[in-house]
């Protein structure tokens, strides 16, 4: 037992002078060890920054996501690109709001419901001022209450204002600010278009969604859904509904889609004029997505540590050349086989492992660069622990792969002939 | 203290090295060298021996099989009372870093490294631990006169104390015998002298020494002089020892 323990101790002392000893010979040929690794800097650099940046479009959609609510459902109409309806107009497509009628009859997993209508851009103008081409929106109570929004000031559309059908509105601040309206702005009458209405509160500004579409600025005015008839007959109707829990999602989206299929007349067998899509579904189709550009990256990678490991073997090999007398002299100081093997292997993988090392830095890098880019939805990109575990993993298998032919060659020297090189 | 390596433990009290027939044969092309053509030798503890002989007649070849760096083709040699020619790589790796020190011509130091580190070379194989090789390192240095020189590169280091660097490195491990090829064939002749005054020490502390040269003087220092030809031993003449070499210090 103690003789093995001795053994073991003595390997680590070895593998510990091998592993200065290689540094030291690459910190000698710095510019030679660098130009080696440099395949694997970059293979390694590039897909650990793929990956951060597909994590971080992830975890910002994970963060919207659980923002809007992990049981929301969206509905809006959709024209299908085969079948009969293949080339119908939007105006046959679109959503009529009796299209909704008995909804929740025939949907139990669906909890609620709330449609709303896209009216348009309009100008909204108090006193002599005015902001033009506005996005005025119909909602019904519930879309609100799905989408958890909240006011700072005053109070959300009621059932009320939606059954009477009441001129009021919900403006965000920056409206507010535009129209040199007061801070406390319940209450003051603003045009939509010709059409006066009450300001009764003053919503939260939602973080931009990337559901949401670019634009930066985005002026929200929202009224109740009956009242937008009076200002548009047909508007643009789109629907959101929120399942009973987030495990009935899926049967709430079958629910929905044979729901509307029927009273949308839509024939057997003929595709859906609609599109019915839970949020986590879409993070499913992501995730679907991001593996497909992780294998392409990663087959990238694969052929760029191919070739940076060709590098190290080809730079292996002419250090074993050069260094052949020296493994003579060690072989005639007692070094074994094993010991030769051991320390030109270790020289491979200490320079493999630093060109992983270094290709996480760039990685790093390239990381803060993307997360950089404006209006990309990348700023929450990072590189997850298990990319550079993965990282070192590959450029270690790539260094033991690439640099045991030159660590056999060096072992199978004959002393003799080793110290009588050259 | 015996260990599975029983033959590091068997003492070197008489005989140190015994050879029986030694052969060795190299095969270029369809042609056969006779390098080593049946040698018998016996050599005890604390000799001084120089191989003597002209160019080619098997002199390094018989010092690389006593080495343990080569094998002979046939015969038996026997270290220590061990049979050298029966046993396996590693084992052999193992005599040549506990009982073999062995002394190039051309010092074969490693460049990047400096004296200490060069020193501590065979005792990173056989397990030392980091402490003790610093230690004995320090006091192999000192033992040839390098005490200040411990941190020097080998380029730093004139041919002389590069080559006791060597010495030093030769004998970290205590070994049963130094072999040196040609150890001055690199060094003017003061250096030279300077050398086998160590070598001469060594061998008043009890150090057994064979080395190979081609110069009479340095010859004269040892006491017993072989020589060999085509692979043979011709004479094995043990030298009178000259009075002035025996005054003690
Ligand atoms: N690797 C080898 N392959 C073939 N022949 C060899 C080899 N090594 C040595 N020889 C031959 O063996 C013979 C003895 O060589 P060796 O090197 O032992 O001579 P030496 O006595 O040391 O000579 P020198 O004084 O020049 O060093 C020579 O004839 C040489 O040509
Ligand atoms: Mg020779």
């Amino acid at each position: 037992m103690r003789v093995f323990l001795a053994e073991v101790i003595g390997w680590l002392q070895f593998v510990y002078q091998t592993i200065c000893l290689a540094l030291g010979q690459i910190w000698a040929n710095k510019m030679r060890s660098f130009l080696t690794m440099l395949g694997i800097i970059i293979g390694v650099g590039s897909v650990t920054a793929v990956i951060a940046a597909l994590s971080g479009l992830r975890a910002k959609i994970l963060t919207q996501v659980q923002t809007l609510g992990t049981n929301t459902i969206f509905i809006w109409p959709n024209r299908p690109t085969t079948g009969p309806k293949a080339n119908a107009s939007w105006w046959d497509i679109r959503f009529k709001p009796e299209d909704f009628d008995d909804l929740l009859t025939y949907c139990p997993s669906v909890l609620r419901f709330g449609r709303t209508s896209g009216l348009g851009r309009f100008t909204i103008s108090y006193r002599d001022k005015s902001v033009e081409r506005v996005e005025v929106s119909g909602t019904e109570p519930a879309v609100h209450q799905i989408q958890h929004r909240t006011v700072s000031l005053g109070r959300l559309i009621s059932e009320m204002d939606e059954f009477q059908a009441r001129q009021v509105c919900l403006i965000d601040p920056t409206l507010r600010d535009k129209l040199l309206l007061d801070k406390e702005c319940i209450g003051q009458t603003i045009l939509i278009g010709y059409h006066p209405f009450v300001i009764i509160g003053l919503l939260e500004p939602r973080p931009r969604s990337i559901f949401s579409g670019g634009e930066s600025e985005n002026l929200e005015v929202f009224i109740p859904f009956r009242t937008s008839f009076r200002i548009n007959r047909d508007p643009w109707i789109m629907a959101i509904a929120e399942s009973r829990s987030p495990q009935q999602n899926e049967e709430a989206v079958a629910e929905l889609r044979c729901f509307f299929r029927r009273t949308r007349r839509v024939g057997p067998g003929e595709p859906d004029t609609f599109n019915v899509q839970s949020l986590e579904n879409e993070l499913r189709t992501f995730d679907k997505i991001a593996l497909v550009v992780t294998a392409v990256a990663g087959g990238i990678v694969g052929v760029s540590l191919l070739v940076g490991g060709v590098g190290i073997m080809n730079i292996m090999l002419v250090s074993v050349s050069e260094r052949t007398r020296e493994i003579g002299l060690r072989k005639a100081v007692g070094a074994r086989r094993v010991a030769i093997l051991a320390q030109f292997l270790i020289e491979a993988l200490v320079l493999c492992l630093l060109g992983g090392l270094l290709g996480v830095g760039l990685g790093q890098l390239l990381t803060w660069g993307i997360a950089n880019i404006p209006k990309a939805e990348l700023d929450m990109a990072y590189i997850p622990w298990q990319a550079i575990a993965l990282a070192f993993l590959f450029s270690g298998a790539v260094g033991i792969f690439f640099g045991m032919f030159p660590a056999i060659k060096a072992a199978r020297l004959d002393p003799i002939e080793a110290l009588r090189h050259e | 203290m015996p260990t599975q390596d029983s033959h590091l433990g068997v003492p070197c009290d008489d005989v140190v090295i015994r050879l029986e027939g030694i052969t060795r044969i190299y095969k270029v092309g369809v042609e056969s060298i006779r390098a080593l053509d049946g040698i018998d030798l016996e050599i005890r503890k604390n000799e001084y021996v120089a191989i003597m002989g002209q160019s080619g007649s098997g002199k390094s070849t018989l010092m690389n099989i006593l080495g343990c760096l080569d094998r002979a083709s046939s015969g038996r040699y026997l270290l220590c009372g061990q049979d050298t020619t029966k046993m396996s790589d590693a084992q052999l790796a193992r005599i040549r870093n506990k009982q073999i020190g062995f002394v190039f011509q051309s010092f074969e130091l490693l460049g990047q490294l400096n004296a200490l580190k060069n020193v501590e070379l065979p005792l990173i194989y056989s397990g030392n631990g980091w402490l003790s090789r610093r230690a004995l390192a320090r006091e192999a240095l000192a033992r040839v006169g390098l005490a200040d020189r411990v941190r020097h590169k080998p380029n730093q280091l004139s041919g002389g104390e590069k080559q006791r660097v060597a010495i030093a490195r030769a004998l970290i491990n205590k070994p049963s015998i130094l072999l040196a090829d040609e150890p001055t064939g690199n060094l003017d002749s003061h250096t030279s002298e300077e050398i086998m005054a160590l070598f001469d020490r060594l061998h008043q502390e009890g150090q057994t020494i064979i080395m190979v040269t081609h110069e009479t003087d340095i010859a004269n220092h040892s006491h017993r002089i072989i020589r060999m030809l085509d692979g043979r031993i011709i004479s094995d003449t043990a030298m009178p020892r000259p009075a002035n070499k025996e005054v003690p210090r």
